[in-house]
């Protein structure tokens, strides 16, 4: 498509366009295996991570894919891998284990119909909690929630900052429509985007503490075979590294993890609203649903309803602050979205009992339609 | 030669975990006594393992080390030798870890010939949970899960890895330690993947339910019943019925895959130029 001289228009689907920004966000290798509606992501870094010296890999299933990812970044390599669905339920246990030992990779999650093989591969919202809490026991995530093409390059080079920033594993969550669906986006210049890369030690091997952490709460990560030899293990681990059972050594740890996501929590939120100055009734959604909403928002503006909506692109850390402040001036939330109520939960958590929360709910394999946004904004 | 193997030793941690008599460390020094022969860089020495009792040995090392997850040694260790193919990339994992739960990442890392070097420490048990019977426990032994017998056969590793495309096959017990090292090494220079089964005496668990005596026994029996290759090529399915075959099984030479994969890297590099 012809652009505008010196810009980079193009109309690019949803998985596409992750690919793509994948690439300039500095990723290097990708592990994965097929399954729709996220093919095309591996597809494409099949091709282009060989063109920039990345390594890409189909494995044997996606617990062998996360692992192959975590694997490739403790070498230093930027990592990613993409799924669906069920397989976003294999890779569970290890996006733990990168969670635990603070290795930086990003996961992206184009969701479809649950559980199980569902309706595929028909689109939903409905894992929203399992990006949160798919691995056992207590841990730190993020994750990111584009609801258009130009978003999926913006989050997509989020995603790698913040994961490395922090070294967190990162989730991208994206909705099949979004994934599937083309759109026009502007790639910036490669000098124009921002890269942040994961904090290296600043001093010599034999004064290396693999898991001391600065202020920040992150500690500084050497790339194996660069002269730092140190050991990563899924046991609780002290500053060395090496496994500890001491219980005051598990409860800093943890607290910790938590520590570092919470201290980042301001410069990782992204949200977008529309009308919410003066709203009575504020919709609260992401994704796709995020776009039905703006239009009903419009739509009842039209109608003479002070309507607005809010736009969560980062749902974990879940903004409850924000929530909570709009809770405070607003007559009622509607939460919409694709499942039987995720999010919905969250928001009741963070209103706290100072606005009416009602959910707006839908299932069966087909987005919410801005006239039903309007409809249950007349309704409420 | 005499290798000492102090110096790849994190000696801040002993006592180790392991059982005393247990055939983990005879194993593990079999392996660091090869490393040492080779005289491999420790920086250039990358550690993986999964679950496990075996698995709690890269802790003990100075190398790179990662304690994974439970059966994913292979394909963390994957990952670390696409993105660094000039690192000797060494996995060290129990019989469960890496024929059971594990099973595919082995077989898949020995078809894409993965310049890995595996050593499976098959004490045909699993130790860490207390002695469940694993894929390789021979048919008719107890276990805590067994308490009539095992009724299931259980695997031949070694064939099994030569038939998935493995470029190094070998199999020696906690009774051939020196042997044991031989292969270890053989195995590290293989280009591709290699593996070495190392049968070894879990005296807690698999020799207390069968009643194996002691440490020092279990080891006699291992030297007692084991049968070299070049003999079991003689010897029909019945005399071999119990026995242990030790040996170098396999050498080949297919490519070995990050080599592969460094050749589309230029190929594609060439496209995009064009
Ligand atoms: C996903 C998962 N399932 C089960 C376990 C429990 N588990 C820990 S070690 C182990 C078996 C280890 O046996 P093996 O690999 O033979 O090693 P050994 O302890 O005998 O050296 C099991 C089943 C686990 N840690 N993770
Ligand atoms: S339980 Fe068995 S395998 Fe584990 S350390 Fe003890 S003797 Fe060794
Ligand atoms: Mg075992």
């Amino acid at each position: 498509m012809p652009g505008r001289k010196g810009r980079d228009l193009r109309l690019l689907q949803g998985n596409e366009c992750c690919a793509e920004a994948a690439i300039l966000a500095g990723c290097t290798f990708f592990a994965g295996y097929p399954i729709t509606p996220s093919t095309e992501i591996a597809e494409i870094l099949s091709e282009k991570l060989p063109q920039v010296g990345g390594h890409f890999i189909q494995m044997e299933d996606e617990i062998a894919s996360i692992a192959a990812v975590i694997g490739a970044s403790l070498t230093g390599a930027k990592s990613m891998t993409a799924t669906s669905g069920p397989g976003f339920s294999l890779k569970q246990e290890n996006i733990g284990f990168a969670s635990f030992t603070e290795i930086p990779c990003v996961i992206v999650n184009v969701q479809r119909t649950g559980p199980s093989t569902g309706l595929p591969t028909a689109p939903a919202q409905a894992d929203l909690m399992q990006a949160r809490w798919g691995t056992h026991g207590d841990h730190p995530i993020v994750a990111l929630y584009p609801s258009t093409v130009p978003e999926v390059f913006d989050l997509t080079v989020k995603a790698f900052n913040i994961s490395e920033r922090l070294r967190v594993p990162v989730i991208l969550l994206m909705d099949e429509v979004v994934g599937h669906m083309r759109e026009k986006v502007e790639i910036p210049h490669v000098s124009d985007i921002e890269i942040i890369n994961r904090p290296r030690p600043d001093v010599p091997p034999e004064k290396y503490l693999p898991y001391a952490a600065g202020p920040d709460g992150v500690p500084p990560m050497a790339p194996f075979g660069t002269g730092y030899r140190w050991h990563v293990t899924g046991l609780y681990h002290d500053e060395t590294g090496f496994p500890t059972t001491a219980a005051p050594n598990a409860d800093r740890q943890m607290k910790r993890l938590y520590a570092k996501i919470e201290s980042a929590a301001e410069e990782i939120t992204f949200t977008s609203e529309e009308s919410l100055d003066d709203a009575e009734i504020v919709v609260v959604a992401c994704g796709i649903t995020a776009r039905s909403a703006r239009r009903g928002v419009r739509l009842a503006r039209e109608r003479g309803i002070k309507a607005g909506m809010l736009q969560l692109k980062t749902i974990w850390p879940f903004p409850y602050g924000i929530i909570g402040d709009i809770a405070g001036r607003v007559e009622k939330i509607i939460v919409a979205e694709m499942n039987m109520g995720q999010l919905i939960g969250e928001v009741e958590r963070a209103a706290c009992g100072k606005c009416e929360v009602v959910g707006y709910s839908r299932v069966d394999g087909e987005p919410i339609a801005p006239a039903e946004i309007v409809a249950k904004i007349e309704e409420v | 030669m005499a290798v000492p193997v102090d110096n790849y030793l994190r000696n801040q941690f002993m006592p180790h975990m392991w059982c005393p008599g247990c055939g983990h460390g005879i194993v593990l020094g079999a392996v660091l006594r090869a490393i040492g022969r080779l005289d491999l860089p420790k920086d250039e020495v990358c550690i993986v393992s999964g679950i496990g009792c075996a698995s709690r040995a890269p802790g003990y090392l100075d190398f790179n080390t990662v304690h994974t997850t439970h059966g994913r040694a292979l394909a963390f260790a994957t990952g670390i030798k696409l993105a660094r193919p000039d690192l000797h990339v060494i996995v060290l994992t129990g019989d469960g870890d890496a024929s059971a739960i594990g099973g595919n990442h082995l077989i898949h890392a020995a078809r894409r010939n993965m310049g890995i070097t595996t050593v499976m420490f098959n004490n045909s048990i699993y130790g860490m949970t207390n002695g469940q019977y694993s894929p390789m426990t021979p048919k008719g032994r107890y276990a805590s899960t067994a308490p009539y017998g095992n009724v299931e056969r259980n695997f031949d590793m070694c064939e099994l890895v030569k038939a998935a495309g493995g470029n190094y096959v070998a199999r020696a017990t906690t009774a051939h330690a020196r042997q044991l090292s031989n292969y270890v090494e053989h195995a590290i220079q293989t280009q591709g993947f290699a593996f070495v089964e190392a049968v070894t005496q879990c005296p807690t668990y698999f020799g207390r339910r069968n009643k194996m005596g002691t440490p020092v026994d279990m080891i006699e029996w291992f030297r007692k019943n084991s049968v070299n290759a070049a003999a079991a090529a003689k010897l029909g399915p019945e005399e071999l019925d119990g026995k242990i075959v030790v040996g170098e099984f396999y050498r080949g030479d297919a490519p070995e895959y990050t080599q592969v994969y460094e050749e589309v890297i230029k190929r594609a590099k060439e496209a995009a130029a064009r």
